[in-house]
């Protein structure tokens, strides 16, 4: 009988990969790997069955980088202090400056991304600065965040032991967690702690002990001010022999991260966080050891575990769907994305994701985000409103369907867009991940029925 | 647990035992809680100092406060310099100093010890609700109150996760901004349960909250200043049981002495204008304030000007109904642990237990673990 069961509902799920995914398939799969869901890619992806929609997904294309990353020149840090009052102020102002203009650069690359590939990379990146965190907060240099987020996004859909490498010798890592102040004749245990922590291993898998020897490893990784560049200082390395998670060895910081790579608890902390990132908020620990095992039985190369997340019936469950809770970027770009909204210029998003909680290049704490139920709390939720509000009374006020707002410089043409989707249903079900909590009049058009949609709590899922 | 089967559950002589010695009745949320939480590990050290300790000097030779600038409280302890605006409320007994409150195994990550200390876990132990939460469970605050508690400064909801809590920055703009909200029946999936409950509880507080109620307290500038005034408009505007402050910055991991000093005084100042603030609303004399924080911080300090995380720390009790003093001996700097951190005196959770038993008059039993006790720290 079990087996009976079993085969009816193998044979079910296979029915269901055979079939083209539709409008609601295509929008799970692109608001979840990307950024909201454009009408032209709702088209794409609709027609595709599973497999080569995750295919097509997964193809390493993509166009690249819409726009350069901004050119901030690099300054060594503390030159502030030899500067006067009022030369300070100046440079102070042009740092803030530069701060919005890399926010904005960002914001731009995850709106502008073209194919579900290229926002599938965006995506990435920021996974893994909420991964590999570093804030500008401390880093300071812009130069340096900026460098760091090309480290991730070259690695973002490459190799995970390659970005761990890189990313630990980083300057503004270095900064960020003061490796660059850790030497042997006074460790400073902050990355060493967090690297397993955080990066690795996962809390529980380690002791503090491992964690002293660990820092001692790490001393002489450092960086040269004067040009913001890695710097191995074998003056102030610690030669002497470490015992690092039951190994013993005069270990410099690349062997203790290769020691760290070899233990199975960083496949399954990493495989974890993916799985919370794209499938459901409840670790499933019998899939995850699955994806894991696609993580490092390929060697950490990234694809085949997002292959495993995007082909597993837990990411097409029903009972997944709307699980999960929009990050700010979900919300702000993922919105005017899936409106097809023209926005001409990123920097007031930029400003909308800081004041909804999320300032690209500057996370909360080496945690990073915690993301989840704790995106949304009474500031956030009427801010969060607040934004669909505006987007739709510009649109309201102005001339009946299209419409600027003001300050945003936004272009929303909802006539244009209601023409993607047949009938009421087809919209509902482009917008929202489950059914509304609030009854849609079904005879609604236009913008009362986006409003009653937009405005719905089940807007702020996915 | 509903309020009558817990006041039935309770025998007739725990209950005027406990209630005798208070002007309210127990489970009294008009006796207000303010938490002040100061955020990345405050250095105790350097916050009430063992100035006469040579241990002190020695383990930190770059950092500590030399003795000729330190407030000395007695012979062996004092404030940092910064904390000046206290000395009044320190003369006339309103502020309590707590010695080396902390925890047994401590953690040095910050997001663990600060999840220990808002769950009131054990080290080994993971709990998800908040301790005020355990707390309303028990004695739910009344239903007509503007919520249970109010944040300012952080988001993060802490010990007053799992309870109705509101965030916010701007009291008036709370209020309109909260019309946007729909009230609805909180069901479906975890992720939407928890949207639909802060939608309610957002509208519910928008129709309560007054925010006509204009101080003749001056609050000092700055973020903590701020938070400060806003907590105070809160609290003329509605009532709630808690109030928790978050002042951010005390990760001080390198060149901490200048950093350090404008956080402590942020903090005296901003304490002073709220207890000048609640004596405007008539209030201070049914207010308990209380800091925490995730740890405290190594006592030798580190090659960078700095201080790695450490453990235990002292703290601060402040209100109407404090005994005063200092509770507890000098840290132990001669009994360090194996990674050079301080023992602690006092666990954390005997704190919850006195507000509690001691505040709020609700016997804490083994609510915060079987062998924690409050407190003798408040006057009847």
């Amino acid at each position: 009988m079990k087996k009976l069961i079993l085969l009816a509902a193998s044979l079910f799920s296979l029915a269901a990969i055979a079939e083209p995914i539709g409008v609601s398939g295509a929008r799970h799969l692109l608001e979840r790997s990307g950024f909201g869901a454009p009408p032209a890619l709702i088209t794409e992806y609709s027609r595709l069955e599973r497999n080569k929609a995750v295919d097509r997904l997964l193809n390493p294309t993509g166009t690249g980088l819409q726009r350069p990353p901004p050119d901030i020149p690099y300054e060594r840090p503390g030159h502030l202090k030899t500067l006067s009052d009022e030369e300070r102020k100046v440079v102070q102002r042009e740092h803030f400056r530069q701060g919005t203009e890399m926010r904005a650069w960002w914001a731009g690359e995850m709106l502008r991304a073209a194919t579900a590939q290229d926002a599938l990379r965006e995506r990435m990146t920021l996974f893994w600065h909420n991964h590999f965190v570093s804030s500008q907060q401390k880093v300071k240099s812009g130069t340096l965040m900026l460098r760091q987020n090309e480290i991730l996004r070259r690695n973002a859909l490459g190799n995970f032991s390659t970005m761990l490498h890189a990313v630990s010798k980083d300057p503004a890592m270095l900064i960020y967690l003061d490796g660059a102040s850790n030497r042997k004749a006074n460790p400073n245990e902050n990355f060493a702690r967090e690297v397993m922590e955080l990066f690795t291993l996962g809390e529980g898998h380690y002791t503090e002990q491992d964690i002293k020897e660990a820092a001692r490893a790490f001393t002489g990784w450092s960086f040269a001010p004067e040009r913001g560049e890695f710097i191995w200082r074998p003056a102030i390395h610690d030669f002497s022999e470490k015992l690092v998670l039951g190994r013993r060895g005069n270990f410099d910081g690349d062997a203790v991260l290769d020691i760290l790579l070899a233990q199975p608890a960083t496949a399954q902390f990493v495989a974890t966080k993916l799985w919370l990132e794209f499938i459901s908020p409840k670790p499933d620990p019998a899939e995850i050891r699955k994806i894991a095992a696609a993580l490092r039985g390929a060697g950490y190369e990234i694809r085949p575990a997002l292959r495993a997340i995007f082909l597993s019936e837990a990411f097409w469950s029903p009972l997944n769907r709307g699980s999960l809770t929009k990050a700010p970027v979900d919300l702000v770009i993922g919105t005017l994305r899936t409106l097809a909204v023209n926005v001409p210029d990123a920097m007031p998003l930029a400003l909308s994701l800081r004041h909804l909680g999320q300032d690209l290049f500057a996370p909360p704490n080496v945690r990073g985000w915690p993301g989840g139920e704790a995106w949304i709390n009474s500031t956030t939720l009427l801010a969060r409103k607040q934004f669909i509000e505006r987007l739709l009374r510009a649109t309201e006020m102005e001339n009946r369907n299209r419409v600027v707002d003001k300050a945003m410089q936004m272009h929303f043409d909802s006539t244009a867009w209601l023409a993607n989707y047949r009938d009421f249903s087809a919209v509902q079900v482009a917008l929202l991940a489950i059914p509304p909590v609030h009854a849609v009049d079904e005879t609604a058009t236009g913008l009362p029925l986006l409003r009653s949609l937009l405005l719905d709590p089940v807007f702020q899922l996915k | 647990m509903h309020r009558r089967e817990f006041l039935m559950g309770l025998g007739a002589g725990t209950l005027c035992a406990v209630s005798s010695n208070l002007a309210f009745a127990a489970g009294d949320f008009r006796r207000l809680l303010i938490l002040v939480e100061l955020k990345g590990g405050n250095d105790g050290l350097n916050t009430v100092i063992p100035y006469s300790d040579p241990l002190y000097a020695s383990l930190r030779p770059k950092i500590a406060i030399k003795r000729d600038e330190v407030i000395p409280l007695n012979p062996s302890i004092a404030l940092h310099p910064s904390l000046q605006a206290l000395m009044p409320l320190w003369k006339s007994g309103e502020l309590t100093v707590l010695q080396s409150i902390g925890y047994p195994q401590p953690n040095l990550s910050h997001f663990r010890s600060i999840e220990i200390w808002d769950t009131a876990s054990a080290s080994t132990e993971f709990l998800h609700d908040g301790w005020l939460a355990r707390v309303f469970a028990r004695q739910p605050v009344p239903g007509e109150y503007l919520a249970d508690g109010v944040l300012i400064g952080s988001n993060d909801l802490g010990p007053l996760t799992s309870t109705r809590a509101i965030a916010l920055q701007n009291p008036a703009q709370f209020t309109r901004q909260s019309r946007l909200a729909n009230a609805a029946p909180a069901e479906g999936g975890a992720a939407l349960r928890h949207i639909l409950n802060v939608e309610n509880d957002v509208a519910q507080a928008g129709k309560r909250l007054d925010t006509s109620y204009n101080f003749k307290t001056e609050f000092p500038k700055g973020a903590f200043g701020d938070a400060v005034k806003t907590g105070c408009a809160v609290l003329a505007g509605g009532q709630i049981a808690v109030l928790r402050l978050t002042l951010a910055g005390f990760d001080t991991h390198q060149n901490q002495p200048g950093t350090h000093a404008n956080l402590l005084r942020q903090l005296a100042e901003g304490l002073v204008a709220l207890r000048s603030g609640l004596e405007e609303l008539n209030r201070w004399q049914n207010t308990l304030v209380m800091t925490y924080s995730e740890f405290g911080r190594r006592p030798r300090e580190n090659q960078s000007s700095g201080t790695d995380h450490g453990t235990s720390a002292p703290h601060f009790v402040l209100g109407g109904r404090v005994r005063g003093g200092i509770v507890g001996a000098p840290p132990a700097l001669d009994r360090l642990d194996g990674n050079g951190n301080l023992p602690f005196e006092t666990d954390f959770r005997s704190l919850y237990a006195t507000v509690s038993e001691r505040w709020w008059g609700l016997p804490a039993g083994s609510l915060f673990g079987t062998r924690i006790r409050p407190l003798e720290i408040l006057r009847s």
